[in-house]
């Protein structure tokens, strides 16, 4: 599914000065696999998941995504690769404000010609209920709801392309403790139940215990991997 | 991106911002409003200018003597006594193609009536003028060949004559005005032409030739002008020369920059009026473009205020899948939509000033199909012109810096 073999990241930040983010990173994940990626503010965790997430391209070595080598990819095909087989819920939800929860969770599917008009509102429904929002809510504004809430509605959003992965940064980052269990359980029924691969960006070791498996990064470089039982 | 979805994206967008869309729209109504309005104005004088010139007969040519000149003092056009009724008479005689020639003796004078006065122009006429000039009497009589001969002192006058000197609608049959100490008795009230100013066919006091020629101008051989009309539109230019060849040997100048009279062709002055209207034209349609360009700029602001703002929002959309051309042609779609909605209010709000200038400043206006079309074309080329930059910073923004931006 994903396959990482020496990817590093520099950012030119001056005439001959380079910041190096990331360097070394190799691993693979498998098709449903639920894991957590962790590490403190400033360890490149961010760039790994715009990488993941192919919003980004590694300045050295190779990342593969179903395969596919997404290094010589153009920015169109990026943007292909993240409609069919990324899903992105990120910490600050980023619903369309005044509009319904229905037309957020639709917002992927415009950009995905393999989508048919007709099967849209069937997609909208079947990963609302996976997401676990309550039907009521359906046709409320995305700014009448809490942010448990939304945070199900962007979690909706991110899966009605049905993608190979789905990438959450720090997806409780914003929730208070419990509404943050809620959708972190949430999380957990996709991946078992669905079968949906879920790769969560955290800084939080509570958060990440939750996944099934958790690469440590700091310094640009993974520290740790290690799978529970 | 299938249309449906953008115009349904483009619409949601410019309904949450009412307010906004509603003022940006505003400056494009008004830009093409007074884009209409103004041309139609301009158009309006074209056609007015053109149907008065036509009105004042077909195929004419107008001989008028030339300019008097005593010392170094110059004279206008028309004020040496020149031309002379025997030219009129050589005219009719050696010129082919001729249907009619009139001979006019025209004076500006102060008319007296029971108690009133105006100051107009008296026409010493024959009886070929009114049919060259297409002058019909609304009421009483022509003059006639017998008043010539008598040198009667009797007047035709123009319906606003009438107006001023007997008051709106009156009969003025039968009754006295003075022109130069004489009295004249009205024995007819022409059709009312149209048209204002100098040349009005309307405020014109109309006596016979000879009584003009005897009272007026005290020379019975001298003609202000004399009205030549032309067979047909294609011996105009041959008229005109022959004419022109005729009357230098008549008065003996053998070089024809110093003729003491001058030939204007009809065709020639509706050219030289329909140029100036069509600078007028020109110079208004301008004056309106201009604020056509500020409501393009309104347009361009409001998108760039829009791109900054949606910042997060069009990373969300490349996040998802949105291609480059998919933001960039949304943001078109918008100022589009905000340049077509404006253009289209814009015509009609430019037809409706153009009636209200009609209805109430009574200066004639046309609207052209074409000046629509080109409004509402360039209206939409507006929004693809001003839209296209800021669509542009749109599509280049980078993701993950637009999804960070606070």
């Amino acid at each position: 599914m994903i396959r990482c073999e020496n990817i590093s990241r520099t950012y030119k930040i001056g005439d001959d000065e380079d910041l190096t983010v990331l360097k070394n990173i190799n691993f693979t994940i498998e098709k449903g696999e639920f894991v957590a990626i962790i590490g403190p503010s400033g360890s490149g965790k961010s760039t790994l998941m715009n990488i993941l997430g192919a919003l980004d391209r590694p300045t050295g070595g190779k990342y593969f995504l179903d395969d596919r080598d997404v290094f010589s990819l153009s920015d169109e095909e990026l943007a292909e690769i993240r409609s069919e087989k990324v899903g992105f819920v990120f910490q600050s939800f980023n619903l369309l404000p005044r509009s319904t929860v229905i037309r957020n969770v639709m917002l992927p599917l415009i950009y995905d010609k393999k989508c048919p008009k007709i099967d849209r509102l069937e997609k909208v429904n079947k990963s609302l209920k996976e997401a676990g929002l309550e039907e009521e809510r359906w046709q409320h504004l995305s700014n009448q709801l809490s942010g448990g809430q939304m945070q199900r509605v962007a979690i909706a959003r991110a899966l009605v392309n049905n993608p190979g992965i789905v990438l959450a940064d720090e997806p409780t980052g914003n929730l208070d403790s419990k509404t943050g269990e809620i959708v972190l359980e949430t999380f957990k029924n996709l991946n078992r139940l669905n079968g949906h691969t879920i790769i969560l960006i955290t800084h939080d070791h509570h958060v990440a215990e939750h996944a099934d498996r958790v690469i440590e990064i700091k310094d640009g470089e993974i520290i740790a991997d290690k799978k529970k039982k | 991106m299938l249309f449906s979805d953008l115009t349904e994206e483009t619409l949601f967008s410019l309904l949450s911002n009412k307010s906004r869309s509603a003022l940006t729209i505003l400056g494009i109504v008004i830009g093409i409003g007074s884009v209409i309005a103004m041309i139609s104005i301009g158009h309006g004088a074209t056609q007015q200018v053109t149907s008065q010139i036509e009105s004042l007969g077909t195929n004419l040519l107008t001989v008028r003597s030339g300019a008097s000149r005593s010392g170094l003092v110059r004279g206008g056009m028309g004020s040496a006594s020149t031309l002379k009724t025997t030219d009129v008479e050589a005219i009719r005689t050696n010129i082919d193609n001729v249907e009619a020639v009139s001979a006019v003796v025209s004076s500006q004078k102060q008319i007296t009536a029971k108690g009133t006065n105006t100051n107009t122009s008296i026409y010493g006429i024959d009886t070929y003028y009114f049919g060259i000039k297409n002058i019909a009497v609304s009421l009483g009589a022509k003059i006639t060949e017998q008043h010539i001969n008598s040198k009667s002192k009797v007047a035709v006058i123009g319906p606003t004559t009438r107006d001023d000197l007997f008051g709106a609608d009156a009969n003025p049959i039968g009754q006295k005005i003075r022109i130069s100490g004489q009295e004249f008795s009205v024995i007819g009230v022409t059709e009312a032409k149209g048209g204002t100013g100098m040349n009005s066919s309307d405020d014109i006091v109309y006596i016979p030739l000879t009584t003009a020629q005897q009272y007026l101008t005290g020379s019975s051989q001298t003609v202000t002008t004399i009205n030549v009309q032309v067979a047909s539109d294609e011996f105009m230019d041959t008229a005109e020369e022959n004419i022109t060849a005729l009357l230098l040997v008549r008065h003996k100048i053998a070089d024809a920059a110093s003729a003491d009279f001058n030939v204007m062709n009809q065709a020639d002055m509706l050219s030289a009026m329909s140029s100036v209207t069509g600078t007028l034209t020109l110079l208004l349609g301008a004056i309106a473009g201009i604020s056509l360009v500020v409501g393009g700029i309104g347009i361009m602001n409001m998108m760039l205020t829009s791109v900054t703002e949606r910042t997060r929002e069009i990373g969300l959309r490349k996040s998802l899948g949105a291609k480059k051309r998919d933001i960039s042609s949304q943001f078109i779609a918008e100022s589009i939509a905000l340049t077509f909605i404006g253009g289209v209010i814009g015509v009609i709000v430019g037809w409706l000033a153009s009636f209200l200038i009609t209805y109430f400043a009574s200066t004639t206006t046309v609207v052209s199909y074409y000046s629509v079309f080109l409004s509402v074309g360039i209206s939409a080329l507006i929004g693809i012109v001003f839209g296209y930059y800021p669509a542009q910073r749109a599509a280049k923004l980078d993701p993950i810096e637009a999804l960070r931006y606070q």
